[in-house]
């Protein structure tokens, strides 16, 4: 029954997609072509990447403000291990997406073993984040232009044909999530404890060690975001990453994954992602003064998620 | 399953390895911070717009190196964004209760400050505006770039550089700040006196964060195939612009830029990027601690100090008077 629902929601928000995608295709001649969707699906994947972490998250009824910042960190962490210590690309890679990894496991750590409730426990981590990521970079950006293998993992095009390899590390992260989540004991348990973390202990789960895995597995999508950020930019830059955890958090809300925990789905927050680049790059390419970009966005997040309610609503009637 | 247990508890060894690193560095970072206090110079607290761009690290450098040279004891702080106006006041009233021998002070919003700047007064203790100014009679001078002439300045290289006709767009980083609110009046007054010919686009905002205004530099060269020309009012807007062009392999776009920093700085030596306003930051960080020093001896000063522009481009971007302004 809840599988039927949640395609409902799926096919909602899908829905709302091709509508939006459809209304600036008429409304403007230059948005429906090869290269304005290949920069709407390029634009997507940071948010994207951060939103696929913290969907496991949010379906446990948890919240990860620290992801933004958090990326912020491992791209200067990447910086310290690629360029100031001249490692490899492909272990630096690792390291950096490790290093998110230990991010979230603090989180986890702080949540499920010293029992301090998610919003606050990465808050605290997104200001640990952001001041160490100026403390290690001593505030100033990291260069990769003398790295080319680095800075291709995002614009490089392995696919020829201008298709940016930083879509294809997207859709092979969407997969991964999708699978983690709908196929593994790790998938299970996390909608097992958003819907019901007392019924789930009592079953003899160790809530804790799961949700311990959960917080890290957001966390190696932080540190994956965290390079294909400073890999499309060609440095670490230490003061941003500030406001990016809250749209991921947008994207999910719109994919229909309920901040109440217990329900959500990949696909749907990929779709949530792309609501949120086609709104921006439509409303942009039909010059709609900036004010009201923010304006529109922030009436469909409302009108996403009121539909979210008054279907669940319906539902229990 | 196993293989998760397995994952998990790599993580977990990891994790705790790491804990202690992190516990290390903070520590650091804290006493590093902290340390510092006593002697007999003059105090000059420093409220900044930020550090996150390089622009404020210069002038934290030129305001060290002169307090340095001058024997004066200096912080320099800011907001992590230059959004963060309530932020940044919080900062101003922390520093009048320090109660230092002047304050030196880039105004987030030039009206948000005003009440604080009368406490000051209360206070006695002499402020210096710098970067933009304060609607407030009380600093005695501002130390700033003149930023609509250095505006219009840019844009009447764009002008020649397009041969004075085509469709032009802007890439601003906010319309609330002064720099933003200067730096796109002064190049669409330009344009609109000088250069009629020219179509300016609706302006667009970026935050000055690159990502988004590659995004936003993307969308509009795609509604715009018969775009000629680019203007970016900050670093991080210029250099977003520059990505944004590349990444969608438009040839032939005249880019011209604001402020320094590598990337902006590799773009116009290579020729991607056609050349950009700099301010002297090092500069305007020397003359805040200098006229602070003279605030703090009771000397008059002109109201307002320009702390100079200067236009760069591939021919002179070598040029010693040019090289000492930029920061990479």
């Amino acid at each position: 029954m809840t599988a039927v629902r949640d395609r409902l929601q799926q096919f909602l928000a899908f829905g709302s997609l091709i509508a939006i995608f459809l209304f600036f295709s008429i409304a403007s001649s230059s948005f429906l072509n090869y290269s304005n969707v290949t920069s709407i699906l390029f634009s997507t994947v940071v948010i994207g990447l951060l939103a696929l972490g913290t969907t496991f998250v949010i379906i446990t009824s948890g919240i990860d403000l620290s992801i933004g910042t958090g990326m912020t960190l491992c791209a200067v962490i990447s910086g310290v291990l690629i360029v100031n210590s001249g490692l490899p690309v492909w272990l630096g890679v690792l390291g950096t997406i490790l290093f998110g990894g230990l991010i979230g496991l603090v989180n986890g750590f702080n949540v499920s073993f010293l029992g301090i409730p998610p919003f606050i426990a990465t808050l605290a981590m997104m200001l640990v984040a952001q001041g160490l990521a100026l403390v290690i970079s001593d505030s100033t950006p990291i260069y990769f232009n003398d790295e080319p293998g680095y800075t291709a993992i995002s614009t490089g095009h392995l696919l020829g044909v201008d298709f940016p390899n930083a879509v294809l590390v997207l859709g092979v992260a969407t997969v991964i999530a999708a699978v983690v989540l709908n196929k593994t004991i790790l998938g299970r348990y996390t909608y097992s404890i958003g819907s019901n973390e007392e019924a789930t202990a009592l079953s003899g789960i160790s809530v804790r060690r799961w949700k311990l895995a959960i917080y890290t597995l957001a966390g190696l999508f932080t540190g994956l975001a965290g390079v294909m950020i400073s890999a499309r930019l060609a440095s670490a830059q230490p003061g941003t990453g500030i406001g990016y955890e809250l749209q991921a958090i947008a994207a999910v809300v719109i994919g229909g994954t309920s901040l109440a925990g217990g329900k959500g789905s990949i696909v749907g927050t990929l779709i949530g992602a792309l609501i949120i680049s086609v709104l921006n790059n439509g409303l942009q390419i039909m010059s709609i003064p900036q004010e009201w970009q923010n304006v529109i966005l922030g009436a469909v997040i409302l009108v996403a998620v009121y539909a979210d309610m008054a279907r669940k609503r319906r539902s229990t009637v | 399953m196993s293989k998760w247990l397995a994952v998990c508890a790599a993580g977990l060894a990891l994790g705790f390895a790491a804990c202690g690193d992190d516990e290390g560095t903070t520590t650091g970072g804290a006493s590093a911070g902290g340390g510092g206090g006593g002697g007999e110079q003059p105090y000059i607290a420093i409220v900044s717009k930020g550090f996150q761009h390089q622009f404020w690290q210069a002038v934290k450098q030129g305001a060290e190196e002169e307090a340095k040279a001058k024997g004066a004891k200096i912080t320099f702080e800011g907001p992590p964004t230059e959004q963060d106006i309530e932020q940044q006041v919080t900062m101003l009233t922390n520093a009048i209760q320090k109660k230092p021998a002047a304050i030196g002070f880039a105004a987030l919003d030039s009206k948000a400050s005003a009440p604080l700047m009368e406490q000051a007064k209360a206070a006695n203790i002499p402020v210096v505006a710098f970067d933009s100014g304060v609607e407030s009679d009380i600093p005695v001078t501002t130390a700033a770039t003149d930023n609509i002439a250095a505006a219009g300045e840019a844009a009447k290289h764009m002008s020649e550089l397009i041969g004075g006709s085509g469709k032009v767009a802007l890439v601003v980083h906010d319309q609330t700040s002064r720099t933003g609110i200067e730096r796109r009046d002064g190049f669409v007054d330009w344009m609109k006196a000088n250069a009629p010919d020219v179509e300016l686009l609706p302006v667009q905002y970026g935050g000055g964060d690159q990502a988004k205004s590659a995004d936003i530099a993307k969308s509009i060269i795609q509604a715009n195939p018969d775009l000629k020309g680019f203007y970016g009012a900050n670093e991080g807007s210029a250099i977003g612009i520059v990505k944004g062009v590349e990444e969608s392999g438009k040839k032939g776009i005249t880019i011209v830029g604001f402020d320094s920093g590598k990337a902006q700085i590799d773009a116009i030596t290579s020729g991607v990027m056609a050349g950009a306003i700099t301010q002297n930051p090092v500069g305007m960080g020397k003359q805040l601690v200098d006229s602070a020093l003279a605030a703090i001896n009771g000397e008059t000063q002109p109201k307002v100090i320009d702390t100079g522009f200067y236009w760069y481009d591939k021919t002179n971007i070598e040029d010693p008077k040019i090289a000492a302004v930029l920061y990479e």
